[in-house]
């Protein structure tokens, strides 16, 4: 499969000494959606600004269409577009203004018919003729992805687009990241929220403190990682898991007054594991009063994972 | 190679931003300048004699227009570049495929032209309140040109260096204007006595009145060849300033 961006080696030291990327190596299929996941600070932005031109990296090199991109960064640029995870446009400017703008910006010329249906297909062609300042902040963001997709560009990158935006508009740009899959276009989004990397995603790399920990398609990915936990707050003290219970990850906690669950594959095989469990403990005459159930928390896969690594090395 | 659309997006861009506040942009420099046209030309210009040879209230003209083109051609520019980096729009001409051409061409373009416009109303302003011809018109639009670019291209450096409003407000007020008055614009510099005259000529701003003066009676008090390699000197000092910027980014990439 072709490679449509290369990143090695990546290295970005900020003045004040802190290392925002850390040796990064990753390559990018065209067509696929990547999601780039990983806790705020970690160094997902500064890895997007390193390819757009919004950060001068350190070392490494990276090699957009076969191009290395220290030397054809005009050639590379026209076909890469950008959403920044902050708003940032001039707030008098109307919608459709902005949006032909940022066309002509990046060389191309005028195509009334092409901001049309970028617009329509954000919702955005009724307020075309508005001040961008008027406008709601989740349609704000929409503008912002209409000005990243007014140069139809090849190689589009999405920093945090949910993060702070109603479950609608949610549901919309999921919707809009399907319809550039199908239009061939490579999608790099980050993402803090664990479930948004699963939805969209082809593959999936996490990222922490500017190491990419490891890269995976996602469902080998959601496999190796997601985890259900569960405690069971029980009536009488066990001595030990039952037999019957052994085949689940079980343990006993607090003296055997908490059994406990640790297990799953991120994609519903942990609940249903603990409705079993809650189904059989009855039959077992095991009575519990109370029961607590939560998906681990990205925060949690993390440690997981930085765990793992320092084993290993 | 330039790539004229982006550079002619970003200029259309800035001459809209600048249409949209074309009534401000256009009476407050107008006003203020049919002020000392009516102070200095009009009431205390008639009991002034004329310098050398040129009434009073013409010989204030070029002056003036070089006040306002100095302090408008700055902060033009330096708002058009320093808006995207407060607004964070910026994010957007620094992903684009432009360059340092492009980018200067569009800005400054656009801020050089709003200069021309300015000079354009303000001369016709001054028609009304005093008789003035111009003896070199194409030296005198040349000059104007060269002036509103290399100003522009000061104010690009300010838009960029600034950090915050106020800063952009600093070089036009402190320098600028105190430099403009006391660089010609009410006085011949030969009605100074020693040391005084000598001190004037120290400062650069003499150089472009008077090369603007030149263009217009002309006669000055230097010759227009020292003034326009001057204006030709700074102009090129600007671009490299402007090039080492976008070479190593500073405050503008991270
Ligand atoms: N301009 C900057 N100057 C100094 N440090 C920065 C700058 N931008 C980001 N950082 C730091 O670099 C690290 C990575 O930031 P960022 O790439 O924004 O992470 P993320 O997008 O994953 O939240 C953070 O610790 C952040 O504080
Ligand atoms: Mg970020």
């Amino acid at each position: 499969m072709e490679t449509i961006l290369d990143i090695a080696g990546l290295t970005k030291v900020y003045p004040g000494g802190l290392k925002a990327l850390d040796g990064v190596d990753l390559q990018i299929r065209r067509g696929e959606i990547f999601a780039l996941l990983g806790p705020n600070g970690a160094g997902k932005t500064t890895l997007i600004g390193a390819v757009c031109g919004l950060v001068r990296v350190t070392g490494g090199t990276i090699t957009a269409f076969g191009q290395d991109l220290a030397h054809n960064w005009r050639d590379a640029r026209r076909r890469i577009g950008l959403v920044p995870q902050e708003l940032g446009f001039d707030m008098f400017e109307t919608v459709e203004r902005g949006v032909r703008y940022s066309r002509g910006l990046f060389g191309l010329p005028p195509d009334a018919a092409r901001i049309e249906v970028v617009l329509r297909s954000l919702s955005l062609w009724d307020k075309r003729h508005e001040q961008i300042r008027a406008l709601s902040g989740g349609m704000k963001r929409r503008v912002l992805i209409a000005k990243a997709l007014a140069h139809e560009p090849e190689l589009l990158f999405l920093d945090e687009p949910t993060a702070g935006v109603d479950v609608e508009l949610r549901r919309d740009m999921w919707r809009q990241i399907d319809r550039l899959r199908d239009q061939g276009v490579t999608v790099i989004l980050t993402t803090h929220y664990i479930e948004e990397a699963q939805e969209m995603a082809d593959r999936v790399g996490v990222i922490d403190k500017g190491r990419l920990l490891l890269v995976d398609e996602k469902d080998a990915l959601m496999a190796k990682l997601g985890r259900t936990e569960a405690r069971f707050r029980l009536a009488q003290p066990l001595a030990a898991v039952p037999d019957s219970l052994c085949a689940f990850p079980l343990h006993l906690e607090d003296d055997g007054l908490t059994l406990a669950y640790r297990g799953g594959d991120g994609a519903g095989k942990g609940k249903a594991e603990i409705a079993a469990i809650a189904q059989a403990l009855p039959h077992q005459g095991i009575a519990y009063t109370a029961l607590d159930q939560k998906e681990s928390s990205l925060e949690d896969i993390f440690v997981d994972l930085v765990e793992r690594e320092e084993a290993a090395a | 190679m330039i790539n004229w659309r982006s550079t002619y997006a970003i200029y259309r861009n800035e001459l809209m931003r600048f249409m949209r506040t074309v009534f401000g942009s256009l009476v407050s420099p107008v006003l203020t300048t049919s002020l000392y046209f009516i102070v200095f030309g009009a009431a205390i210009g008639g009991r002034m004699n004329a310098v050398g040879g040129v009434d009073y209230g013409a010989f204030i003209v070029p002056g003036l227009l070089m006040l306002t083109l100095l302090s408008e051609s700055t902060s033009n520019a330096s708002f058009g570049i320093y808006m995207p980096r407060f607004t964070g729009a910026i994010y957007e001409l620094l992903s684009a495929p432009v360059g340092v051409a492009e980018t200067l061409l569009g800005f400054v373009g656009a801020a050089a032209t709003k200069s021309l416009i300015l000079a354009a109303v303000i001369l016709a302003t001054a028609k009304i309140f005093v008789d003035y011809e111009i003896a070199h018109p194409l030296y005198a639009l040349l000059f104007i040109i060269l002036v509103s670019a290399s100003f522009s291209l000061l104010g690009f450096i300010l838009g960029v260096w600034a950090e915050g409003f106020e800063k952009l407000q600093l070089v036009p007020m402190l320098i600028l204007t105190p430099l403009t008055f006391l660089g010609g614009t009410f006085y011949s510099i030969d009605m100074l006595a020693e040391p005084w005259r000598t001190v004037a000529l120290a400062n650069p701003i003499v150089y472009l009145v008077n090369g603007l003066r030149w263009t217009f009676y002309g006669q000055a008090d230097v010759s227009i060849g020292v003034s326009l390699s001057l204006t030709l000197v700074f102009l090129v000092i600007d671009i490299a300033v402007i090039a080492w910027i976008f070479r190593t980014g500073w405050r503008l990439r991270s």
